[in-house]
């Protein structure tokens, strides 16, 4: 019944072997959104994608709080069966008119959002062509639906292109699925050019914002507003986790329509709906997401800054500098030999390993935040500085 | 009538390609038996990377999620060879 879970144990004797344990940093207490303790030790948060800094935000911990006191801390069940909370449908249409849309729907995470809209919108004659750095989230989704899931290559029009055309008559009916910004490389999507392609085949086009929401576009709302094609994208998805410093996913529509996928998805049916303190204090943080402009303005300082100094050291990074910043490693071995000697110099970064990336490299994955101070970007670099020609390319 | 042995030749080349940088076998140990994944050690995205060369060189749509029926190098030949039949 295991055995399956033996190459398992395996990596994980070897990791431990190398004296770190990557993917169970437990975190004794937080000082703030950037800092937090581990091992009675203070570390710097540089992969928690906190983008705006909002988890410490006063106004959405009292409207958290406010929310448990009135409506207690759990729906205990789908809002099919113990009904809707009037936060559920105060945050859908904050959504709504956040996004200018017709239909808004909530989730219970990120992940969920995904596999509920996919699953509810494809059947087994449908076909879903999705970007190969797609979440895992997403390829779910497309394993649920039972549809034909096409994978076409990274952040290319001229690929998806081809793909659909194969598909002749049928493209019609599909459905394309690309990212604002991708979660592990951290670059954008040609939006503009994946529009052109998929409408003049009459396709349908999905945009998860869940890195590019609060991050890109004037008033925050994601890739599909900074590149101007929010009248062209069929529907958006989201999540709480980032940006809004909470946790919870949904779904908005410029189609009315898209409100009936909430009968038709079983993620949505049969889990646990949001909690009143998640609600309210989204609520909040979408408000202050929506003002935010000097939060970004911010964000950016930091991530261009981050990004500048690590190019001018040598490293490898991803494609542009945008809040997620990868660092490509040129071994597993050093990968997780850095990690090690960064949390040892006070700063936490997220170990990725393949086949968790793209083109199998080993990453060492940096989020950036509206709440590090120009001196925190400078301690993440003199870590990294201290890694020596070692760890570069 | 797709022919198998010519899809077989074209297939192995493509998985041969991924031996060269990738693979714990020698290239010439691909064979109708040998296992994707176990034998030829790709993970997931990497078999995913292999069925879009797939697409390309016989110009064909293969969905990805028809690969968890795929076990041996002789189930995804058959395959291609079904979908050449239907195309």
């Amino acid at each position: 019944m295991f055995k399956r879970l033996l190459p398992i144990a395996e990596a994980r004797a070897s990791l431990k072997s190398l004296g770190v344990d990557p993917f169970n940093v437990v975190f004794d207490g937080f000082i703030s959104p950037t800092e937090a303790s581990v091992n009675g030790k203070t570390v710097l948060l540089a992969g928690t994608n906190n983008y705006l800094g909002l988890t410490f935000d006063p106004d959405s911990i009292e409207a958290a709080c406010e929310a448990i006191r009135l409506s207690g801390t759990g729906t205990t069940g789908s809002r099919m069966a113990n009904g809707t909370f009037a936060c559920h449908r105060a945050l859908e249409t904050d959504l709504a008119e956040f996004f200018r849309c017709k239909s808004s729907i909530v989730f219970s995470t990120g992940f969920l959002a995904n596999l509920g809209v996919i699953a509810a919108l494809i059947g087994p004659d449908d076909s879903v062509l999705i970007d190969g750095d797609c979440h895992a989230s997403i390829y779910d989704g497309c394993r649920m639906s039972g549809g034909k899931t096409i994978r076409f290559r990274h952040n290319d029009p001229a690929d998806l292109e081809k793909r659909l055309k194969r598909l002749g008559r049928a493209a019609q009916d599909a459905l394309v699925i690309v990212e604002g910004i991708y979660s592990m490389l951290g670059d954008r999507a040609p939006l503009r050019e994946l529009v052109e392609v998929t409408k003049r085949f009459g396709a349908c086009l999905m945009v998860d914002e869940a890195h590019s929401l609060g991050v890109l576009g004037e008033h925050g709302r994601g890739l599909a507003e900074e590149t101007g094609c929010e009248d062209e994208v069929d529907i958006r998805v989201g999540t709480f986790s980032k940006s809004l410093g909470t946790i919870g996913g949904f779904c908005v529509s410029r189609h009315a329509e898209m409100d009936l996928i909430r009968y038709a998805s079983r993620a949505y049916i049969f889990t646990a709906s949001p909690s009143p303190a998640t609600m309210a204090s989204v609520r909040v943080a979408l408000k202050k997401l929506a003002e935010g402009s000097a939060l970004r303005e911010r964000l950016w300082e930091n991530a261009r800054s981050l990004y500048q100094g690590l190019r001018n050291m040598g490293f490898s990074l991803g494609p542009e500098p945008t809040p997620v910043i990868a660092v490509i490693m040129p071994s597993r071995e050093k990968t997780i030999f850095a990690w090690k000697a960064l949390l040892d110099r006070g700063v936490y970064v997220n170990l990725v390993l393949p086949p968790a990336t793209p083109g199998g490299v080993s990453l060492l994955r940096c989020s950036v935040s509206a709440a590090h101070t120009p001196d925190q970007i400078g301690l993440m670099l003199d870590a990294f500085a201290s890694l020596g020609d070692l760890v570069r390319q | 009538m797709a022919d198998y042995q010519k899809i077989l030749h074209r297939t192995r080349s493509i998985l041969e390609g991924f031996a060269k940088t990738r693979m714990p076998v020698q290239a010439e140990e691909i064979r109708e038996d040998t296992e994707i994944a176990k034998d030829l050690g790709l993970d997931s995205l990497q078999v995913m990377e292999v069925v879009s060369e797939i697409e390309d060189a016989f110009d064909i749509t293969f969905p990805v999620n028809e690969l968890f029926e795929i076990r041996t190098v002789r189930d995804l030949v058959l395959r291609i060879q079904h979908i050449l039949e239907e195309t």
